[in-house]
This record gives C-alpha cells, structure tokens and sequence, in this order.
C-alpha cells in the first residue's frame, strides 16, 4: 500500500465526482411523496400593514392548496427568546407572517401552497394585497447623527478595546497627517444555490427538513422551539450546501415557512425563494468608516483612530467586529477606536465572509497607504516599519504570526522592488496605465466544541461522522484525509458523513473555525478508535506489538507498527478480522484547550498584491495580476485551500469593483435586486492569481495547528484593487466600488 | 410617498384560470420521457420537478446565472428561459448524459483534477457550457475562453481552475 499521510497534500476532492455529475444532492433536490409547492409573496412597501389580503381569489384555483398569512398562522410561540438562533444579535428577531406590520421591503407577506411550482407561483403573482404606507427611513447618510453603541447581544462580537495613549494630542503633533472618510455600499452573499427547504412530513407530526443552512443543529433548536416539536421529530439534513458565505448561519424563512406548511397541511412541502427574495434576509451593512492617522518622522505610526458606522434593523441590533483589528495590525501607541450603529426601515444585516474585517480592512488599508504616501514612504515598507510583535488591544504575544515571511516572500513573487512610487508612473507592454497596491488583514483563529463518532468494519472501512457542513469549503475532503492518516488507511476506505442533525454535534459552518474544530474532533476520536485497535492487536497470536506501549505505535499504509521498528507490524485488516469483531466504534468530543491558549492571541494574516491596468479614455480598470500571501498555520490541503484564497481574492475584487446593492430610498427597497444588476465578477474579469502559504508552525492555538482559511484571503484586497488604482491615476477613490464615473 | 403599482394581473373579476396540461415528448440524454404538463412548464423545471433529473440547477430562473445550461441539439441554452414544450423533437443533453462518478466525461475530470469547483452548484451548467463552447470550435486562447465562460457565474470565485480545466480539454480537441 502507497503513503497514507494525506495531511498538507493537494488531495483532490473526495465529493468531486459527485458534484461533477450532478448527483450531489442540495437542499431542493430530495424527493418525497406527495409533496406540494411553496412560493413567496414579498411586501412592495418598506414600512406600514397590511389592510386586506383578498386570499379567496386564488383560492378559487383548482390546485392551489392554501394561502398563509398573519391572518391564518396558528399560535406559536410567544417569546422572542423562542426566535433567537445561536447567532441571533441582540434585539427582537423577525418572525414571518406574525402580523400586520411591515418592517422592511420584500417582507415574506403570504405563503402560497398549490399542487406545482408552476401554479404555486401564478397564485402568488396575483394574490392582490392591499397596504397601507408609512412614511419609512432606509438611509444610512441621514441618520448619521443617531448612532449608538450596541450592547454585546451576538456571539463573537466584542466591543471596541478602551483607547491607548494619547490619540488626539498625538495626532495633532506629528509630522505626517492623514484623515478620510471611507465608504461601501451593501452587499449580498448570492450564494448559486436558492434558498430552499423541502419538508418530508413522516406522519404524527414528525418531519425532516432538508434545508440550506450553514448549521442544521442550530436550524433543529429554532424549529422546535417555535413549533412546540420533539427533537427527534424535527430531524433536519443538508449534505451539500450550493454556497453560503454567512447567508445561511441564521435559520431562514424559507425553512420556518415550509415547516409551518408541512405542519398545517400534514403534508409535504418544498419551498424555494427566487434570486430576488435572496436580497430580502441579511447583507453586509453599508458602512461609513473616519479614519485618521499620523506618522513620525521615522516612519513609525504616531496614533491610529478608526470609527465605523453601519446600518442595522428597527427590531435587532446587528453587530460585527469592524475597528478591532486596526488595534492589533500594527504597532501604534495612540489608539481611539470607536463603533457605532444606526436604525433603519430595513431587514437586519447579518455576516457576510470575513464580516467587520472585511470591512475594516478598506477602511485602515487605503489610509495606510494614503499614510505612506503623505510620509514619503513604499506602502509596504511603512507596513514593516510598523509591524506588531505583540496585540496591543489584548495586551498579548501571537501563538504564531508569520505576517513578516507574507511581506518579504509575496514581494518577492510579485516583483514589488521594480514598483516606481509616484501615481501614474507605470505602464504596461500595451502602453496602458498600470498601478501596483498592497494590503492586508488579520483574522480570529477560532475552535469550538465539536463532537464525532467513528466506526471500522472488519473489511477495514472506516465510517466518521458529525453534523457539519459542506458548503465549497472541502469538508468532506479534509475530514476524509485526517481521518485516514490517523489510522494510517487509504483514503478510499475512509466515508465521511456530515450535516444531519443525527449524528453528533458540530458548530456552525462559519468563523473559518470548521478545520480547527471538527477537524480535531475527527482526529481525536480516530485516534479513539486507534487505540482500541490496538488492544486487540496485542491479543493476536505471537503480537509483535504485544509489550508496545499506544505511544510506541502509528497506523500507516494500512499497517499497525511500531514506530521504533516498521518491520515489528501488524495488518490492520487482519486485526479486526481475528478480532472476531464485526464492527468497533469510539465517539469522542473536543474543547479548545484554554489553558493552553489563555496567554497568546490567536489569528492568522495575509498580504495581497494587486496590478490593475487603467483605460485613460474609457476609465475601465482591469486587475491583471494578484499575489495574496497567506500565514494561517498548517495547510491541511493544499489544493482546496488555495481555492478558497482564490475565490476570496474574487470576491475582493467583485467588492472593490462591482458589488452594492443599491437602495432607493423613495422606495425603501434595493433596485438592482438580481445578478443582472447586482454585479458579481464573472470568468472574464479574473486573470492571473496566485497563492503563497507561508510555513507557520503552531502548537497553541489548536493540536492540529490549523487556523481556517476560508476568510482570511478576503483581507485587504478591496484595498490592494483600490491602491492600485491610485497608484495608476493618482485619482483616490475612498467610496467603494471603484466604477468608471469615478475615475473620469 | 410614492404608491407601488397595484397588481395589475389580478382584478376583481377574478383571476383567470391556470392554462390546462398536455403530453409533452422530450428525449434527453437519449431517453424517451412523456410528460403531462402545462404549456407555462419551463424546460428546467421540467427536468428537475417532473423528471427528477436535478443536475441541472436552478440559480435565478432569469437566465442571468448561467446554472442551468443544457445542450440541444449540441447548443448550449439556458434552460430556464425555455419552455418545455418548445423541444419536442430535439436532443436534449444534461449533466447526467455527459459522465457518472465512475465513468467521468472529459471535461468532468478536468474539473476534478483543477479544482474548478467549490460548493459545485454551478458546476453541472460551467460544464455543459464547456460543452457547448467547444461544440462552437470559437473559444482557443485563454482569453477567449474567459470571455465566452462568462454566462456562467460561479460565486465561489473558482473561475481559474474552470479556465485550466476548460482550456485543457479545449487544447487536446
């Protein structure tokens, strides 16, 4: 048998053929007996009630089952306490079709249930509702003087640190002086797949959800407790997740809408939402961020004072953590940090991929480099001459931070020493305006609890299993390959099962923690089952591991051996089989090690180079070339974690170029609420990207010594895009995204 | 304030009754399939609702997203921006008619080995479009491959494994 150390190799997708062929199966694509179809009617008005809903007129169609709304929902429950997820922020979450009330544009008014898609969604085109309008407030600009700090109600926020220093004085007094506003508009996931549950009623009120959510457990404890149901009647299952990016860390309406049909009806029911209805529950907030820095004459930073405002709902007080990370990216003395809130007549934002810092980082990168300009300095050596040893928020060393080998290794890929300083200096082979930026970021390297189970068969084939999810991530994939290398089996012997509330708990897929967290659980417990192996390897006749002690032994190519002596070993096959054992199963359940981790902070960083080319005449911008150079601890598979460096450096790009969601405030509603309009980058406006992991040994922050890398990549880039264009033009553009008006 | 338009499909004489069913003969991927619906059936839903066959995707119902592209008669078409019953007597191929996990098309290995692929929702439809492109013979350098994969979106940002993928496959015809 070849190696089975498959951890760190580009192991290629274990889920691929499936998802090539079509057979992976998401969330609409179950198919149960007699099930009807849901479909959406959204409010037109931003704020108001509704007055009449004339249910009768399509009632009348032959096929169409029943029409939900306010004024035909059973009782439910009754405390908010019984709507909040384990993401919820603080506040009072939105509960579809409660009552009158409209609270925000494209608010789920009415249910329609009928026979077909087809039917279901002609009923719902004209269901006529009548409204009546109230006077609604959906800008962020006017409400700027009504920014409050919120109170830390959602998990993982934390409020700014208390400043440092002397910020203002400091400010005043140095050489070199820099303060601006930065801007970007809204933004939505769009994740491909649509939002969908179908519901299996199973009789006796019992059902399972197959739903799109990024965490079925904390779907399952929502759906109980507003519906009054059992656990084990409300199993709930997501296999494949089309894309989720933070959409589908809260419980939907979607899933809350099809389970009260299913549950009314006794009958089951696929609900999907239309692309449209994908911009109605959630996007990263339109934030205004005041940045104002100051340097010394060696180039050292003198203060730092970043202030975000964002947007957020009537009812909840959406948070994320925006300035943080400008305490802790460079060294500065002088720090006054400040985060605020303000409401208005829309849906509650909610996480979108590295939520706050991506934001954050537009905000303290562009200044940075506006920074090293006003001080004479290349943006990536006012970078080094800043750089944090130490998180001075936390007052704390880094368990690791390679940041440094990111600066000089990615430089030299790209070729930063043959940049020229002044804007407008470049060009390309075409003739055409060329600019080189930088940027970069810092992000929480987290783990939760996770639990796992394993189990062996004597044909040596290996069964782990817990409730995460896949969602592009390649969960299946690194699973499959800790727990191979654990027991030392190829990989094809290894099945990994996730994302069903049946088998044992896993967090939410989110925080770029799932590799840390499951990741350590699908070790330890293979490592549980290793060791019971091994006992019954020491009872075999003439058991050359008979007075081995577990520490003396590893599982590698199919083989129980001592590590001293490779030829001392038994096959792991034949173990089991004159085990007389059928079938051996461990199960075991990991927790950060706080003692362990209590005196460092815990994050990874990158650095993203950026090209960009400019039209002069027509204004269009180009990225052409990006280096993103990455320090997020060991890489488990270096194949699926440079795709999600790439697809991160795609979205940088689509934020600083192309995506907002535009509000028309006379409406109260987004306009562009469509990819047609909503503009995400497509095949031709990507070029050359490349991925640099930097090596970045830790054995703090979690056994495995992962950090995540879903999120991280993300950091900067808008930045790096917006820098470089700057450094193409000299024309500097602080309200993102960068669109052609704004260069001509 | 301004007032939304009410809905102008609905009045108060009632609302007009659904268009009624009727046998509709598709062949895909070489399969004879009849199917009882009614005329408004878009191909997608047709495939994925009454057929089963849910490879194909639907990401906007709009033909803006490019998820649920098929080939007919060897063209690439969005699928959800065509009746069903408009491809009575053509030769419709999907996802399914091109490879099976243990027998993979081309181009389905290509993805594999370049990694073009994240959540793989979008996959079946950049697939197919592959399909189609090279069924057009226009699409050679990197450039134009990138240009003319851009009906199809794929959120995930995995856009340069899809352009080696296609582009290896392009370069062995």
């Amino acid at each position: 048998m070849s190696t089975t150390n498959y951890i760190g190799k580009p192991t290629s997708r274990v889920d691929g053929p499936a998802k090539v062929t079509g057979t992976a199966t998401y969330a609409a694509e179950y198919q149960v007996a007699n099930m009807a179809y849901g479909y959406v009617v959204s409010s037109p008005i931003a704020k108001g009630k509704i007055t009449k809903i004339h249910a009768d007129e399509v009632l009348a169609l032959p096929g169409v089952v029943q029409v939900f709304s306010h004024e035909n929902v059973p009782s439910l429950a009754w405390f908010d306490r019984s709507y909040k997820d384990l993401v919820a922020p603080g506040g009072s979450p939105f509960r579809a079709l409660h009552d009158a009330e409209i609270k925000f544009s494209q608010q789920p008014v009415a249910l329609i249930v009928a026979e077909n898609f087809e039917l279901a969604r002609y009923a719902a085109s004209v269901l006529r509702i009548e409204y009546q309008q109230e006077d609604h407030e959906t800008s962020l600009e006017t409400q700027r003087a009504k920014g409050y700090e919120p109170g830390a109600g959602k998990t993982g926020f934390q409020p700014p640190p208390a400043p440092r220093g002397n910020p203002d004085k400091a400010w005043e007094e140095a050489p070199h002086r820099m303060e601006a506003e930065y801007v970007h508009g809204a933004q939505h996931h769009n994740p491909m797949e649509l939002f969908t549950t179908t519901v299996e009623w199973r009789g006796e009120g019992k059902i399972t959800a197959y739903d799109k959510t990024q965490g079925v457990y904390n779907v399952q404890q929502y759906l109980t407790k507003i519906f009054g149901l059992k656990k084990d009647d409300c199993r709930v299952v997501n296999e494949y997740m089309g894309g989720g990016f933070g959409a589908g860390l809260r419980p939907q309406y979607s899933a809350f809408l099809a389970v009260l049909a299913a549950l009314e009806l006794k009958r089951s029911v696929r609900l999907t939402l239309t692309r449209e209805q994908m911009f109605s529950f959630g996007h990263r907030p339109h934030t205004l961020q005041y940045l104002k820095l100051a340097a010394n004459a060696d180039g050292t930073l003198a203060a730092l004072q970043h202030h975000a405002l964002h947007e957020t709902s009537q009812f909840e007080d959406y948070t994320e953590n925006v300035v943080n990370w400008s305490g802790m990216l460079y060294q500065c003395e002088n720090v006054k940090l400040g985060y605020q809130i303000a409401k208005l007549d829309m849906y509650t934002p909610l996480d979108m991929r590295a939520p706050g810092a991506a934001s954050g980082s537009i905000g303290l990168e562009i200044a940075m480099d506006e920074m090293a300009y006003a001080a004479g300095l290349d943006p990536l050596e006012f970078r080094l001459r800043n750089y944090a040893e130490r998180d001075q928020n936390v007052d704390k060393p880094f368990s690791s931070k390679k940041l440094r080998d990111c600066y000089h290794q990615g430089a030299a890929k790209f070729g930063w020493d043959k940049r020229t300083q002044a804007p407008g200096s470049m060009r390309n082979g075409d003739g055409k305006l060329m600019g080189w930026g930088v940027g970069g970021g810092v992000w929480d390297a987290t783990q939760q609890k996770a639990a796992a189970k394993a189990s062996i068969t004597a044909d040596g084939k290996l069964t782990v299993s817990t409730a995460t999810g896949e969602n592009g991530t390649g969960t299946y994939t690194i699973m499959s390959q800790i727990a191979a290398e654990t027991l030392g089996l190829p990989i094809e012997a290894v099945t990994f099962k996730l994302g069903d509330t049946d088998l044992p708990e896993s967090p939410l897929q989110g925080g770029s923690w799932t590799a840390a967290s499951v990741g350590s659980a699908v070790q330890s417990t293979c490592a549980a089952l290793g060791e019971k192996i091994f006992k019954l390897a020491q009872k075999m006749d003439d058991s050359p591991l008979r007075d081995a002690k577990f520490e003396d032994v590893e599982f590698a190519s199919g083989q129980l051996r001592l590590r001293a002596d490779h030829s001392q070993a038994v096959v792991l096959r034949d173990v089991l089989q004159a085990s007389g054992e059928a079938k051996l199963e461990a199960d075991s359940s990991v927790m950060p090690n706080m003692v362990k981790q209590n005196g460092y902070s815990l994050h990874s960083h990158n650095v993203v180079f950026v090209e960009v080319t400019v039209d002069e005449d027509l204004g269009t911008v180009h990225v052409t070339r990006v280096l993103n150079a990455v320090a997020a601890g060991r890489i488990l598979n270096l194949k699926t974690a440079r795709s999600q460096v790439l697809g991160s450096v795609v979205w940088g790009i689509g934020m600083a170029l192309m995506e907002e969601t535009v509000m028309d405030h006379k409406f109260g509603r987004y306009m562009n609420h469509n990819f047609a309009e909503y503009h995400v980058p497509v095949n031709a406006d990507i070029h050359d990207i490349d991925v640099l992991f930097v090596e970045e040994e830790d054995d703090i922050v979690n056994p495995l010594g992962v950090k995540g890398i879903g999120e991280v990549g993300m950091l900067g880039v808008a930045a790096a895009v917006a820098n470089a264009v700057f450094h193409a033009t000299g024309k500097r553009v602080r309200d993102l995204p960068v669109m052609i008006d704004k260069l001509l | 304030m301004p007032q939304h338009p009410t809905n102008s499909l609905a009045n108060a004489a009632g609302v007009a009754a659904p268009p009624p069913t009727s046998p509709v003969q598709l062949t895909i991927n070489g399969q004879q399939h009849t199917l009882q619906i009614a005329p408004w059936t878009t191909l997608l839903d047709a495939l994925r609702e009454y057929l089963h066959l849910t490879g194909t995707k639907k990401g906007c119902d709009h033909g803006q997203c490019g998820a649920c592209t098929v080939l007919v008669d060897g063209k690439r078409i969005n699928s959800c921006l065509s009746l069903a019953v408009m491809h009575e007597g053509d030769e419709i191929t999907t996802i399914e008619g091109l490879g099976t996990p243990e027998n993979l098309h081309p181009l389905q290995q290509a993805f594999v080995d370049h990694d073009a692929f994240q959540c793989g929702y979008c996959t079946p439809g950049q697939i197919c479009s592959a399909q189609g492109l090279i069924n057009e013979d226009r699409a050679h350098t990197e450039a134009e491959i990138r240009e003319h994969m851009s009906g199809n979106v794929c959120r995930c940002g995995a856009y340069v494994g899809i352009l080696n993928a296609v582009k290896e496959v392009v370069d062995k015809k």
